[in-house]
C-alpha cells in the first residue's frame, strides 16, 4: 500500500509526463517516432494505474494496469512497428506541417480543457482527481494531432492516444471503468488497429502511397 | 361441438404448429435449392396441405371462444404474445384457402430459369406465408411489427425474383421504400396506442384511455399504414409496378392474400385496440377508400398490360374494402352497431371474394404468360380455343370481378350498397346528403369494373389470336389447373350460400361491436340484411333461374332452328377481309374511358411528322401523383442533400475538424 501523499505526487508525475508525451507527439514529424512515443505513453498510463491500484486496493485496477502494459506498451507498438517495416515507411516524414502553430494552438487547447474540468473535479472524490484537466487536454491533442496530420498511420497513432487520453480520463475520474466495458474497449482499439492495417495496404495498393490527400479525389462531384 | 377425441386441441395451437410447419418447409427448400423437381413436387404441394389445414383449423376455430398465448420466442422479458379471435380467424381462414390454391398452382408453375433459385424461392414463399399468419395472431406491438417486418421482406426478395431485370429492381426498391414508410407510421400509432403504459402488449393497449386527439393522431396513423400495404391513394404507386414485377404466384398472393392484411390491420387498430372510434374517421376513411377505387379501376380501364391492369384493380378493390370499414368506424362512431355490423360484414366479405378471384386471375394471367410468353395485351387473343381451361376458369373470375350475380362479387358489392342506401338514421344531415353521393359512386365503380373486365376477358381469350405464335399456347398442367378451379369453386360457392358464409362473419361482428344481424340471417336460401320487405336476394333462386333461361333457350334453339352449326373466324360477320389486326385493341377498348376520365392521367402522345417514313404512334399514361408528390419530394431531398454535400470535402482531416469543433462546441455549452 502507498500512502495517499505519494500516490498522489505519483499519479500527478504520470499525469505531467503524458502531457508531455502528447505535445511530443503534436510535434513530431517521423512516423516510426511516433510509435516510440506512443510507448512511452503507454508505460506512463500502466504505471499511473498500477500507483492507483496499489494505493486503493481496487482489484479490477490491477488487471486494468496490466491489460494496458500488455496491449499498449507490447501488442500495439509491435503491430504498428510491423506495419511500418511491412509497408516500408519507416523513413516517412509529415511535410507541410505549421509546428509553431500547431503548438500555440495546442496550449490553447489545454487551458481550454482546464477551464472545463475545473468544475467536474471539484465534484470527483478520488484522489486523482486533480489529473483530470490533464487527461481531456491530452484527448483533444491526440484530437488536433489527427486533424493536422495526412500519413494514415499517425492518424491511427493519434485515435490511439486519443483513447489512452480516455483511459486515463476515467482512471483518474472514477477509478476506472467496469471491467467488461475495459475489455470491450481494449478489443475494440485492437480490432480497429487490424482493420485499418488491412486499409493501409488496400489504401497504398490504389495509390501508391500513403498520404490521405489522395483520398479528396473520392468525393462525390 | 366436442373435440375429446382429439385431446388437447386448440385452435391457436393447431395455428401456431401449422406456421411452424410452414417455416420448416421453407427451410426444407434451401437444402436442395437448385432441385427445382424436389421443391415444385414436394415442398410446394406439402405447403398447399398446410394451407388447407390452416383453412379448416381457422373455420373451426371462428366458432371457438377467444384464445392466447405466451410464447417462448422473443426478447428476454419481451416474449411475443398471441391471440387468435374471430376477426383473426376470417383473415387466417383467407390465409388459409388463398395459399392453398397458390400453392397448388406454384407446384406447377415454378420451372428453371433465370432468377432466384427454387429453393431459395420456396424459403422466402413460406416464410411469407408464415409472417402473414403471425401478423394475424400476433398480441402485442412488439410481435407484430416484426411479424409485418418479416413479411415485407419475404415478399420484397419474392418481388424481386428477376432481380437482373432493372425494372424490377426499381420496382422493388420502391415497394421497399413505401413499406417502410407504412411500417413506421404503424410504429408511430402503436406508440401513441400505448397510452403512457409502456407496455406493448395489445391488451395495455385496449385498456388504456385514449383522449380523442391521441386517439385520432394514432388511428390516422395506422391508417396511413395500413393504407401504404393496402395501396390507398398517394401511397398506392408501388402496387402497380410490383405485382406485375413478380411471378404470377406471387403477384396472386400479394394481391389475394396480403393486401388483406393492411385491411386487416385497420380494423383491428380501430375497433379493437382503440375500441370506441369517433364517427369523422370513418368519413375520412370512406372519402379516401371511394377515391382510391374510383382512381384504381379508370386506371385499370387503361392498361395495357395484363398484370397492371389487374394491379389496378387490386387498388380499386382495397379502396371498396376500406370504404367499407370506413362506413363501419362511421356508423360505431355514431352508435349504430346494427349498420356497423352490416358493413363490417360486407368489407370482410369483400376481402374474401376478392382474394378468390384476384388470384384466379392473377394465376390466370400466369398460366397465358407461361403460354404464350407475352403480357403485352396487344399480342393476346382468342386464347379460348387453345386454352380452354383456363379461358372457362378466368371467365369465371371475370364474372365475379366485374360484379355479376350469382357469383361472389355481387354479393359484398350488394351488401355494402344496402348499407350505403339505408343510412337515414345517421343523425349528422350532412352525411346524409353526401352518403348516397358515395352510393352512387360505388355503383359507378362497379359499373366500371365490369367494363375492365370485359377488356381484359374479351381481349386476352376471345376473339382471333393478334399473333401467329399464339396458336401453339396450351393448357397448363394438373396442378395448376387444380388450382384455378379451387378458386372458381370458392367464388361459386361464395356467391351462392352468402348466409352460410356470413354466419360464420357475424361472430367477428358479435365481438368486435356486439352486433349481430340476428334474426335475418334465419333463411339459410334468402339474404335479407335490412328487413326482408325491402330488399333481398336469394342467389339459389337466380342461379336456378339462369340455368332454367339457359336450358329452355337451347332447347327452343334446337327445336326450331334446323340449320346445322357452322364455325366461321371470329368477328368475321359474314365479311371475309377482316383480319386480326382490324379488331378493337385494349388501347381502343380503353379510349371512351381515357376521354371521359382525361383529368384523372397524364398522357403523353407521340405523333409522328407527316413525312416520317415508318411512324410509330403511341400514347403513354402516366399516374399524376407522380408529378403533385413524389417528384416535389424528390426534389426537395436532392437540393437539401446538395446542400448538404457542400460540407463534403474529401478531406479526412476536414472531416475530423467537423468533429473536434462539434466537441469543443459541446462542451463550452455544458459549461
Amino acid at each position: 500500500m502507498l500512502s495517499t501523499a505519494l500516490t498522489s505526487q505519483l499519479v500527478n508525475l504520470c499525469a505531467a509526463v503524458l502531457l508531455l508525451l502528447a505535445f511530443a507527439m503534436l510535434a513530431q514529424r517521423r512516423t516510426v517516432a511516433l510509435v516510440d512515443l506512443f510507448t512511452a505513453q503507454g508505460v506512463a498510463l500502466a504505471i499511473s494505474t498500477l500507483v492507483v491500484a496499489l494505493n486503493t486496493g481496487h482489484g479490477h485496477m490491477y488487471y486494468s494496469a496490466a491489460l494496458t502494459f500488455a496491449l499498449k506498451v507490447c501488442a500495439l507498438p509491435w503491430i504498428l512497428r510491423r506495419l511500418i517495416r511491412r509497408l516500408d515507411v519507416q523513413w516517412e516524414a509529415e511535410s507541410r506541417l505549421d509546428i509553431t502553430a500547431t503548438m500555440i494552438i495546442g496550449l490553447l487547447v489545454v487551458i481550454f480543457a482546464f477551464g472545463l474540468a475545473e468544475p467536474i473535479s471539484a465534484l470527483a472524490t478520488t484522489i486523482t482527481r486533480a489529473t483530470l484537466g490533464i487527461a481531456l487536454a491530452i484527448v483533444l491533442l491526440s484530437f488536433l494531432m489527427m486533424i493536422t496530420r495526412r500519413k494514415a498511420i499517425s492518424q491511427v497513432i493519434g485515435f490511439l492516444a486519443m483513447e489512452n487520453g480516455l483511459f486515463f480520463a476515467a482512471s483518474s475520474a472514477t477509478y476506472g471503468m467496469p471491467m467488461l466495458i475495459e475489455f470491450g474497449i481494449a478489443l475494440d482499439v485492437l480490432v480497429a488497429v487490424f482493420v485499418l492495417g488491412v486499409f493501409f495496404f488496400q489504401i497504398r495498393e490504389q495509390f501508391d502511397s500513403l498520404d490521405l490527400h489522395n483520398l479528396e479525389s473520392l468525393r462525390d462531384k | 361441438m366436442s373435440w375429446s377425441i382429439w385431446g388437447g386441441y386448440s385452435p391457436i395451437d393447431a395455428t401456431l404448429v401449422l406456421i411452424g410447419a410452414w417455416l420448416l418447409l421453407g427451410v426444407a427448400g434451401l437444402f436442395a435449392p437448385r432441385n427445382t423437381r424436389f421443391v415444385a413436387h414436394v415442398i410446394f404441394p406439402l405447403g398447399a396441405l398446410v394451407g388447407l389445414a390452416m383453412l379448416v383449423n381457422a373455420v373451426v376455430g371462428i366458432t371457438a371462444p377467444v384464445e392466447t398465448r405466451e410464447m417462448l420466442l422473443g426478447l428476454p422479458d419481451l416474449p411475443f404474445h398471441a391471440r387468435q379471435d374471430a376477426l383473426a380467424c376470417v383473415f387466417l381462414a383467407l390465409l388459409g384457402g388463398g395459399s392453398f390454391g397458390i400453392s397448388l398452382f406454384a407446384a406447377g408453375y415454378f420451372r428453371d430459369g433465370p432468377g432466384a433459385a427454387p429453393g431459395l424461392l420456396g424459403f422466402q414463399y413460406h416464410v411469407f406465408l408464415a409472417s402473414m399468419a403471425a401478423v394475424l395472431l400476433a398480441d402485442d406491438a412488439y410481435a407484430f411489427m416484426v411479424a409485418w417486418e418479416s413479411m415485407a421482406l419475404a415478399s420484397y426478395f419474392l418481388v424481386v425474383t428477376q432481380h437482373k431485370v432493372p425494372a424490377i429492381q426499381r420496382a422493388g426498391f420502391l415497394y421497399l421504400l413505401i413499406a417502410h414508410i407504412g411500417a413506421l407510421a404503424i410504429l408511430l400509432s402503436f406508440g401513441i396506442l400505448q397510452g403512457g403504459s409502456w407496455h406493448f402488449t395489445f391488451d395495455a393497449m385496449r385498456s388504456a384511455s385514449h383522449p380523442a386527439p391521441w386517439a385520432s393522431a394514432a388511428f390516422f396513423l395506422a391508417l396511413a399504414g395500413f393504407g401504404a400495404k393496402a395501396g390507398l391513394l398517394p401511397l398506392h404507386v408501388w402496387l402497380p409496378e410490383a405485382h406485375p414485377a413478380a411471378p404470377s404466384p406471387v403477384s396472386a398472393l400479394l394481391s389475394g392474400v396480403m393486401l388483406k392484411m393492411a385491411v386487416y390491420g385497420t380494423l383491428r387498430v380501430a375497433l379493437d385496440l382503440i375500441g370506441e372510434p369517433l364517427w369523422w374517421w370513418g368519413l375520412v376513411t370512406l372519402g379516401l377508400g371511394l377515391g382510391t377505387a374510383l382512381f384504381g379501376v379508370v386506371f385499370a380501364a387503361v392498361q395495357t398490360d395484363m398484370k397492371r391492369l389487374l394491379a389496378y384493380s387490386s387498388i380499386e378493390n382495397l379502396g371498396i374494402a376500406f370504404s367499407g370499414a370506413g362506413l363501419t368506424l362511421m356508423f360505431r362512431g355514431f352508435g349504430l352497431d346494427t349498420l356497423a355490423a352490416i358493413a363490417l360484414l360486407a368489407t370482410l366479405y369483400h376481402c374474401l371474394n376478392h382474394a378468390c378471384f384476384k388470384s384466379l386471375l392473377f394465376l390466370a394471367t400466369g398460366s397465358v404468360l407461361h403460354a404464350t410468353g407475352e403480357r403485352n395485351l396487344g399480342k393476346l387473343g382468342g386464347l379460348i380455343h387453345h386454352m380452354p381451361w383456363v379461358a372457362g376458369l378466368a371467365l369465371i373470375g371475370t364474372l365475379a370481378l366485374a360484379g355479376l350475380p350469382p357469383l361472389n362479387g355481387f354479393v359484398s358489392e350488394w351488401l355494402l350498397l344496402q348499407v350505403f342506401l339505408f343510412t337515414a338514421s345517421v343523425p349528422q344531415p350532412f352525411i346524409d346528403m353526401f352518403v348516397p353521393l358515395g352510393a352512387a359512386l360505388l355503383a359507378l365503380i362497379t359499373a366500371l369494373s365490369a367494363y375492365v373486365m370485359v377488356k381484359f376477358y374479351g381481349v386476352i381469350f376471345l376473339g382471333r389470336p393478334r399473333e401467329p405464335a399464339l396458336d401453339k399456347a396450351r393448357d397448363p398442367g394438373g396442378l395448376e389447373r387444380l388450382g384455378l378451379a379451387w378458386f372458381a369453386l370458392a367464388c361459386v360457392l361464395l356467391g351462392v350460400l352468402p348466409v352460410v358464409v356470413l354466419r360464420f362473419l357475424e361472430i367477428v361482428s358479435a365481438q368486435l361491436l356486439g352486433a349481430t344481424l340476428g334474426d335475418r340471417l334465419d333463411s339459410w336460401w334468402l339474404l335479407s340484411p335490412i328487413s326482408a320487405e325491402r330488399a333481398a336476394y336469394g342467389p339459389i333462386v337466380f342461379l336456378l333461374g339462369l340455368v332454367a333461361v339457359v336450358v329452355v333457350a337451347a332447347l327452343v334453339v334446337r327445336r326450331y332452328y334446323h340449320a346445322g352449326v357452322r364455325r366461321g373466324p371470329a368477328w368475321d360477320c359474314g365479311f371475309g377481309r377482316l383480319d386480326s389486326r382490324m379488331q378493337d385493341t385494349a388501347e381502343g377498348f380503353g379510349q371512351p374511358i381515357r376521354r371521359i376520365f382525361a383529368p384523372f392521367f397524364v398522357i403523353t402522345r407521340i405523333v409522328p411528322s407527316p413525312s416520317d417514313t415508318s411512324p410509330v404512334y403511341a400514347v403513354q399514361i402516366d399516374d399524376p401523383f407522380w408529378g403533385w408528390l413524389y417528384r416535389p419530394i424528390d426534389r426537395t431531398v436532392q437540393g437539401l442533400a446538395a446542400l448538404v454535400s457542400r460540407l463534403q470535402r474529401g478531406r479526412i482531416s476536414t472531416y475530423l475538424l467537423y468533429s473536434f469543433l462539434t466537441l469543443i462546441g459541446l462542451l463550452v455549452l455544458v459549461l
